[in-house]
């Protein structure tokens, strides 16, 4: 008689799932966890605690028994509170009832977007280097990731050219990731003056992720949905874990055209039915009374911002002037080593935990990523980490 | 006054700052900011510089108490004579005029509850102005001039993407 194969769980696994890798930021720090007296200037969530009254609007809520579900597409009042932000923000009006929808973190609105957009076979346009989910976001919906590398030489922009030259037939939407993560990059209005007419021309979609919207330190913001033409084009993805230092209660929201919203609303309701109610009314909170907040941690980053760029040029680490998000993208090219030796050696000589820039995608080698969500004194002994490994490389 | 406020909340915030941190900081010559600390000490808007200390985890026996008093104000004087001859006591860390129910807000320091009492007793109450006193012992010092003295969590972050 034939035998029968053991039983194995791993060939029961999607195998689109079993091949994507695993993240590279993720690989690296589970060696620091294992290792003592470690340093790290890794992590990509702000080092603040949620604002008290923010805190206590969610205590609050709590005590009153507000402990069911809220509408699929989150409250109301706090899609009015949104809706009337993205107003006075970016200068876009959208109906609270037909154009937003509120998300487990901006993750989840990021997926959802991708999910309700993209089909077999279709190219998503993501610049690179950026943040880690775009790309298996977009295979797990179907879709080709096709990177675009960006220079530091233009400041991390997406050119016209760069945009161009990456269109084909099968193109069916771009990632903005701007405010970068990792390299700090913005769009001014006008490097995306240039790139909206090639967007019309080749008719494609839009995600913009504007999730560090609130951290740019040279000048506002500016959305590419104010475009004329843009808004219905775009889908416009932000969160409070960021702006308002509430990753840990994973809220986001994102805004677009009814049609397009509907179907992202259609996901989120099958998927997760509606984000967690007390993290809504901590929100309202933070909408209606936080701007106090995002200035104040704005006004701390910004100073480490120009502590670290200062210090890292002085080693002669030549850093592109970061002027979004709270990371700085340090050129490694000096050293001779790629991303992950790098990163590797850091971590073994002096105990000092950065980010290789290659997990950001393969045009992020010879930099790496340091985070500035740490104390002033943390950065401090950092830095002193890193001059000792320069001076023995 | 945008550049001397900044300064100011940079050193209130962290004294160890040196000049040039702070220059680094803010993006200025080294020099200007030196020249600001000196100018701003000498017209007495940097009163001085010292350490926060939890003496709880070092000295629990060290105790500090703090005093309403009811005085007379005087002729002329006001409040501030009498402040001045509360304040003069090395005993005495603080004294602020109130609004309200009292007039004196005194914090004395002492090795004892009974040392403090005895030097409210002794000296405080027998001012002439003194009109009378409610002492009240700090038992425990949460947040003082914006810094816990509670234990705050560490950094519990961990690398989720």
């Amino acid at each position: 008689m034939k035998q029968k194969n053991p039983f194995s769980p791993l060939e029961f696994v999607n195998k689109q799932v079993r091949e994507i890798p695993p993240s590279g930021i993720r690989r690296f720090f589970d060696i620091a966890a294992t290792m003592e007296d470690v340093i790290s200037l890794g992590v990509g969530e702000p080092d603040f605690v949620t604002p008290w009254h923010i805190r206590s609007e969610a205590v609050r809520s709590l005590e009153k028994g507000r402990t069911y579900y809220t509408a699929n597409a989150g409250l109301m009042e706090l899609r009015q509170e949104i809706a009337r932000y993205q107003e006075k923000n970016i200068h876009v009006s959208y109906d609270p009832k037909t154009e937003i929808v509120v998300t487990v973190g901006a993750s989840e609105a990021l997926d959802g977007a991708l999910r309700a957009l993209v089909e077999p076979g279709d190219e998503v346009l993501i610049p690179e280097p950026s943040f880690v989910c775009y790309k298996p976001c977009t295979v797990l919906a179907g879709g080709i990731p096709v990177p675009i590398e960006t220079k530091a030489e233009n400041g991390f922009k997406l050119t016209p050219e760069l945009l161009r030259n990456a269109i084909t037939e099968k193109t069916k939407l771009l990632v903005l990731p701007y405010p970068n993560n990792p390299t700090g990059g913005i769009m001014t209005e006008e490097d995306l003056s240039l790139i909206v007419p090639i967007i019309k021309e080749a008719n494609i979609m839009v995600i913009s992720d504007e999730i560090y919207s609130e951290l740019t330190y040279t000048g506002k913001h500016v959305s590419i949905a104010t475009f004329d033409g843009m808004k219905e084009r775009t889908v416009v993805i932000n969160g409070f874990s960021k702006a308002f230092a509430m990753t840990g209660w994973r809220l986001g929201y994102a805004c677009a055209h009814p049609d397009v919203l509907s179907a992202i609303l259609k996901i989120h309701q099958y998927g997760i039915m509606s984000a967690s109610t007390f993290s809504q009314y901590a929100a309202i909170e933070a909408l209606k009374h936080g701007r106090a907040d995002i200035e104040r941690m704005k006004e701390e980053y910004n100073i480490r911002r120009k502590f670290l760029v200062d210090a890292l040029n002085e080693m002669g680490m030549t850093c592109f002037n970061p002027y979004g998000a709270f990371y700085v993208f340090p050129s490694i090219q000096k050293f001779h080593m790629t991303s992950e030796e790098f990163c590797q050696k850091l971590l073994e000589e002096q105990r000092l935990a950065v980010v290789p820039g290659t997990a950001f995608g393969d045009s992020g080698e010879g930099y790496v990523r340091i985070s500035y969500a740490y104390s002033k004194e943390s950065i401090a002994k950092a830095l002193k980490r890193l001059e000792a490994f320069a001076k023995d490389h | 006054m945008e550049f001397t406020r900044k300064i100011l909340s940079l050193l209130e915030r962290n004294a160890t700052y040196s000049p040039k941190d702070i220059a680094e900081l803010l993006g200025a010559e080294e020099s200007r900011v030196e020249e600001e600390i000196e100018r701003l000490k000498d017209t007495g808007v940097i009163l001085g510089t010292k350490t926060l200390i939890n003496w709880d985890k070092i000295a629990p026996e060290l105790t500090v108490a703090i005093i309403e008093l009811k005085v007379t104000p005087q002729k002329g004087e006001g409040f501030d004579k009498i402040a001045r001859e509360i304040y003069y006591f090395p005993e005495v860390r603080s004294v602020t005029l109130m609004s309200g129910g009292f007039d004196l807000s005194v914090t004395v320091v002492g090795n004892s509850m009974k040392d403090v009492a005895m030097f409210v007793g002794e000296k405080l109450s027998t001012l002439d102005t003194v009109v009378s006193t409610a002492t009240h012992f700090v038992l425990k010092n949460y947040k003082v001039d914006g810094v816990f003295y509670t234990d705050e969590p560490e950094d519990e972050r961990v690398i989720t993407l």
